[in-house]
C-alpha cells in the first residue's frame, strides 16, 4: 500500500513544481504587456537540457555533478517530510521538522560545493552570497518553525502544521513569503532573468553547469518553490478545519495565490541592493520573532 | 581667459591655414598646453602627425567658458618628450594612444601601455594594476559578456564585494578607422565615419559633414543643418530612453524596462521617418542633407513625436515614483566634480557631476548658433544623477524638437561644397548623445587627409566609469556601467 502512495505522492511534487515558474513568468509577462513564454516553458527546458552532453571542466572534481545529485535528493527528501492537507506526510516522526531543515541546509551546502569546484572567480563569489544571506533565512526559518512548535507543542510537521498559527499567522506569513523569496532566489533578492554574472547570487553558482546537472539543478529549484509555497500555505491556513475536498482545493488554491504574489512582486519591485539585503531578511527574522512571542504569550489568557 | 592664450584661436566648425598654428618644441609645448589647461582649458584631442623628421603633435584645446578652441602644435619630435599626464591626467589616454600610433614615448607616463591593438593573444594590453594582500580577489570579465554587448575586459582588484580598483582594456574592435581615412576623402569616407559608433551615426556624421565644410571654407545650407540638429536630438531621445529602460531593466524593475524599451523603437522610427533608416545612416553629407522632412511627413513627425514624449514621461514618472528603483541608485558609483574635471569627462557623464559642460551651448555650431537647448545639469556623480541628466534631457530635447519642427527654415536643401583647401586643420564638435565627438581633419598639399583625428565621447568617459566603481559594490557595476553606456568601436576605431 506504501509504495503506490509514495509514487502518486512524488510523481506530483515531481511534475507539479515546474509550473510554479511558468506561472511567475506568465504573471510579469501579464503586468508588462508581453505575451510571455508558454507556462510549461520550463518542462521544455528540462527535456532539452536533459538530452544534451555535459561540458566537463578539467579543473573539477566529481563533486562538480554529485554536488546538483544531492542537492535534488536533499530537495525531495524534504518535500516528502512535507504534509499535504488532509493526505498527511510520506513519513511522520517526532523531529521531522529538524531533518527538513537540515535537508534544506544540506541541499544548499551541495550546491555551493559543486559552485566552487570550478575555481571561477565568479561562482565563489555566487557561494560566499549564498551562504551569507542562508545565515539571515535561516534563522527567520528556524524561528517559524520554533514559533509553530511551541503553539502546537509538537516537533512534528504534521501536528504542527494541522492548526491555525493563531493571531500569530499575519506576522508568520509575511515572514515565511520573504523567506520564500530570499531562499528561492526571487526579486528583490536576486534577479532569476538578469544575464549581469556579477550581480547574480544562485544563477552564477551554477554558471559552468549544463546538460542533465543543469536540469537536475534547475528542478531541484522549481521543487524547493513548491515545498516553501505549501509550507508556507500550511502554516499560515487551518486546513484541517475543512473537509477533505475543500481542504485539498484551499491547499491548491493557496500555493497558487502564492505564486502569483511572487509574480506581482517581481513585476513591481526593483531589486535590493546587495548591501540592503540583510535589512529585510533581519525583518523577516523579527516578524517570524513576533509571531514567536505571539504564540509563547498569547496561549495564556 | 583665451584672449592671452598663446594658442591660435577658432570657432567651432570653421578651419585655420596649418601654418597659423603656433610651433613650440616638444617640451615647451607640453609645458604651454599644460599652462593653459591650469587655465581652465580642456583637452578635446591630442594627436601626432606624421612628418618627414618624426612626428607632430598637435593639441586641440576648448575654453567652454569664452566659446572658443585653440590649437597649438609642436615641432616634429622623434623618441620622447616629457608626458603632459604628469601634470594633467585627463591626457593619460590620449598621450598612450599617440605612443601606439606613433612611437614616441611621453617620458615619465604612469602607466604606458597599448590602448587599443596588442601584442600578443587578447585580453593582454600589457600588465593589470594589481592591489596585493591575503583578502584581495580578481574578478575578470570579458572580453565575452553574458549579454549582448560589445566586447571590452574588465579587471576588477577586490575585497570581499567591495572594488578596490578597475582597469578597463578596450581595443577589440579596433578596425583601422583612421588609418582607413588617410589620403582621403574616399567614396568610402562617409559610410566609414557612419560607423564609427553605430548608435551615434548622426552625431559623427554631422562631424565630418562640419569637418567638410569648413576645409571648403563654406556651411551647409540653413534647412540642412536644421534637419540635423532634428536628427540628432531623435538619436539623443533614443538612447537615453533605451538607456533608462536597461537601468530599471538591471535593477529587475519590470514596468519602465519593458515600456522604454518600446518607446526607444518608436523614436528610432521617427529617424526613419526622414531618412530610411533608423540610426540616421544616409541622412547627412558634406554640403547637405539627402533627405527632405516635406510637410506631410513634417507632420506625421510631430503628431508621432508628441504621442511617444507622452508615453516616455509616463514610463520615466514610474521610474522616479518606486522608491525601490531610488535607493537603488542613489548614492551609487559617484564620480566626484573635482575628478569628472581633472579626468576631461564630457556629455550626461559631466553634466551629473553639476558641470556645465554641453557642445550645443558652449561651442554652438550649425543650427544651435540660432536654437539652443538648455543645459540639463545634476549634482551628486552617482547613478541616479546620471538617470535624472538623461530623463531632464529627454524633456528637453522634447521641448527643443516641438519648437523646431514648428518653424523650419525654407530653402536648399544641399550645395556641392567646394574641394577641401591645402594644408588647412578644421575642427568640428558636435554634442552627441553621450557627449562631445569631435573631429579634426589636417589636410596636405593637395587637400587629402594627411591626418583625420576621431575623438568619441566614450575616449574621455571610460575612465570616470573606472572611477566611479571605486568604493563600489561589485554587485552594482552593471548599473554603473549602464548609466555611462559607453561605446566599444567609438573608443576602439
Amino acid at each position: 500500500m506504501w509504495l503506490p502512495q509514495l509514487v502518486v505522492r512524488l510523481a506530483l511534487w515531481l511534475l507539479l513544481a515546474p509550473l510554479l515558474p511558468g506561472l511567475i513568468n506568465r504573471v510579469k509577462a501579464w503586468v508588462a504587456g508581453r505575451r510571455g513564454p508558454p507556462v510549461g516553458q520550463l518542462y521544455y527546458d528540462l527535456a532539452k537540457l536533459w538530452r544534451k552532453e555535459v561540458v566537463w571542466s578539467t579543473l573539477a572534481s566529481p563533486a562538480f555533478i554529485v554536488g546538483p545529485a544531492v542537492a535534488w535528493v536533499a530537495v525531495v527528501g524534504a518535500a516528502l517530510l512535507l504534509p499535504l492537507g488532509p493526505a498527511g506526510a510520506e513519513w511522520s516522526f517526532r523531529g521531522d521538522v529538524l531533518l527538513l531543515l537540515y535537508l534544506l541546509a544540506l541541499a544548499r551546502f551541495a550546491t555551493a560545493w559543486a559552485a566552487l569546484e570550478t575555481g571561477s572567480a565568479f561562482e565563489g563569489m555566487g557561494a560566499a552570497r549564498e551562504v551569507s544571506y542562508a545565515v539571515l533565512a535561516e534563522a527567520a526559518l528556524i524561528t517559524a518553525v520554533v514559533s509553530l512548535s511551541l503553539q502546537t507543542s509538537s516537533v512534528s510537521l504534521t501536528t504542527m502544521l494541522a492548526p491555525t498559527a493563531g493571531a500569530g499567522a499575519v506576522l508568520l506569513a509575511a515572514g515565511l513569503f520573504t523567506v520564500l523569496l530570499a531562499e528561492n532566489c526571487r526579486v528583490p533578492f536576486d534577479d532569476p532573468n538578469t544575464h549581469l554574472e556579477l550581480t547574480m547570487v544562485h544563477e552564477v553558482m551554477i554558471l559552468d553547469h549544463s546538460g542533465p546537472p543543469l536540469a537536475v539543478i534547475l528542478h531541484g529549484a522549481a521543487v524547493k518553490l513548491l515545498l516553501f509555497s505549501v509550507l508556507l500555505v500550511q502554516a499560515v491556513v487551518p486546513l484541517d478545519q475543512f473537509s477533505r475536498g475543500v481542504a485539498v482545493a484551499v491547499l491548491a488554491g493557496g500555493v497558487l495565490s502564492v505564486t502569483l504574489g511572487v509574480g506581482l512582486v517581481e513585476s513591481f519591485l526593483a531589486r535590493l541592493a546587495f548591501r540592503r539585503v540583510p535589512l529585510l531578511l533581519t525583518t523577516a527574522f523579527l516578524l517570524c520573532l513576533f509571531a514567536l512571542l505571539v504564540a509563547w504569550k498569547g496561549g495564556v489568557q | 581667459m583665451s584672449s592671452t592664450t598663446t594658442f591660435a584661436l577658432l570657432a567651432n566648425g570653421t578651419s585655420l591655414p596649418w601654418a597659423e598654428l603656433p610651433v613650440w618644441p616638444a617640451a615647451a609645448f607640453v609645458h604651454a598646453t599644460a599652462a593653459e589647461l591650469q587655465r581652465g582649458a580642456r583637452l578635446c584631442a591630442w594627436f601626432g602627425v606624421p612628418d618627414a623628421n618624426g612626428t607632430i603633435l598637435v593639441a586641440v584645446l576648448a575654453f567652454d567658458s569664452d566659446n572658443t578652441l585653440a590649437a597649438g602644435r609642436s615641432e616634429p619630435i622623434s623618441g620622447g618628450y616629457p608626458a603632459l599626464t604628469l601634470m594633467h591626467s585627463q591626457a593619460h589616454l590620449f598621450e598612450r594612444e599617440v605612443w601606439e600610433q606613433h612611437g614616441i614615448t611621453p617620458s615619465g607616463h604612469p602607466w604606458l601601455k597599448p590602448v587599443r591593438r596588442t601584442t600578443g593573444e587578447a585580453p593582454v594590453n600589457g600588465e593589470f594594476f594589481r592591489v596585493n594582500g591575503p583578502e584581495i580577489h580578481e574578478v575578470a570579465v570579458g572580453p565575452v559578456h553574458a549579454g549582448i554587448i560589445e566586447p571590452g575586459h574588465f579587471r576588477f582588484q577586490c575585497a570581499g564585494e567591495e572594488v578596490l580598483f578597475l582597469e578597463i582594456a578596450l581595443g577589440y574592435q579596433h578596425r583601422g578607422v583612421e588609418e582607413a581615412l588617410m589620403g582621403g576623402p574616399h567614396r568610402a569616407t562617409m559610410s566609414q565615419l557612419e560607423t564609427v559608433a553605430g548608435d551615434t551615426t548622426v552625431a559623427h556624421a554631422t562631424a565630418h559633414a562640419t569637418v567638410q565644410e569648413a576645409l571648403a571654407g563654406g556651411e551647409a545650407p540653413l534647412r540642412a543643418q536644421w534637419l540635423r540638429a532634428v536628427a540628432l536630438e531623435l538619436e539623443r531621445l533614443a538612447n537615453h530612453t533605451g538607456d533608462l529602460g536597461a537601468l530599471a531593466n538591471d535593477v529587475a524593475f519590470l514596468p519602465a524596462s519593458a515600456a522604454c524599451g518600446k518607446i526607444r523603437g518608436d523614436f528610432l522610427n521617427l529617424t526613419a521617418l526622414i531618412c530610411g533608416n533608423r540610426f540616421g545612416r544616409g541622412l547627412s553629407r558634406p554640403g547637405g542633407c539627402r533627405h527632405d522632412l516635406e510637410p506631410a511627413r513634417l507632420v506625421q513627425m510631430q503628431t508621432r513625436l508628441n504621442s511617444a514624449l507622452a508615453e516616455v514621461e509616463q514610463a520615466v514618472g514610474w521610474f522616479w515614483d518606486a522608491a525601490s528603483v531610488r535607493t537603488r541608485f542613489e548614492n551609487v558609483g559617484t564620480v566626484f566634480a573635482g575628478q569628472a574635471s581633472e579626468m576631461g569627462l564630457v556629455g550626461p557623464a559631466a553634466r551629473a557631476c553639476g558641470i556645465v559642460r554641453d557642445v550645443r551651448f558652449d561651442h554652438p555650431a550649425g543650427w544651435h548658433r540660432f536654437a539652443q537647448a538648455p543645459v540639463a545639469v545634476w549634482p551628486g556623480g552617482d547613478v541616479f544623477a546620471r538617470a535624472r541628466v538623461r530623463a531632464l534631457e529627454i524633456q528637453r530635447s522634447g521641448t527643443y524638437l516641438r519648437e523646431q519642427l514648428a518653424m523650419p527654415p525654407e530653402g536648399e536643401l544641399f550645395t556641392a561644397p567646394e574641394p577641401p583647401a591645402a594644408d588647412t586643420l578644421a575642427v568640428a564638435l558636435v554634442e552627441g548623445w553621450r557627449g562631445e565627438v569631435c573631429h579634426v581633419a589636417l589636410t596636405d598639399s593637395l587637400g587629402k587627409y594627411r591626418r583625420y583625428k576621431i575623438v568619441d565621447p566614450s575616449f574621455h568617459n571610460w575612465s570616470g566609469l573606472a572611477l566611479a566603481l571605486r568604493g563600489t559594490a561589485i554587485s552594482d557595476f552593471p548599473i554603473c556601467n549602464k548609466s555611462f553606456n559607453l561605446s566599444y568601436c567609438g573608443f576602439d576605431l
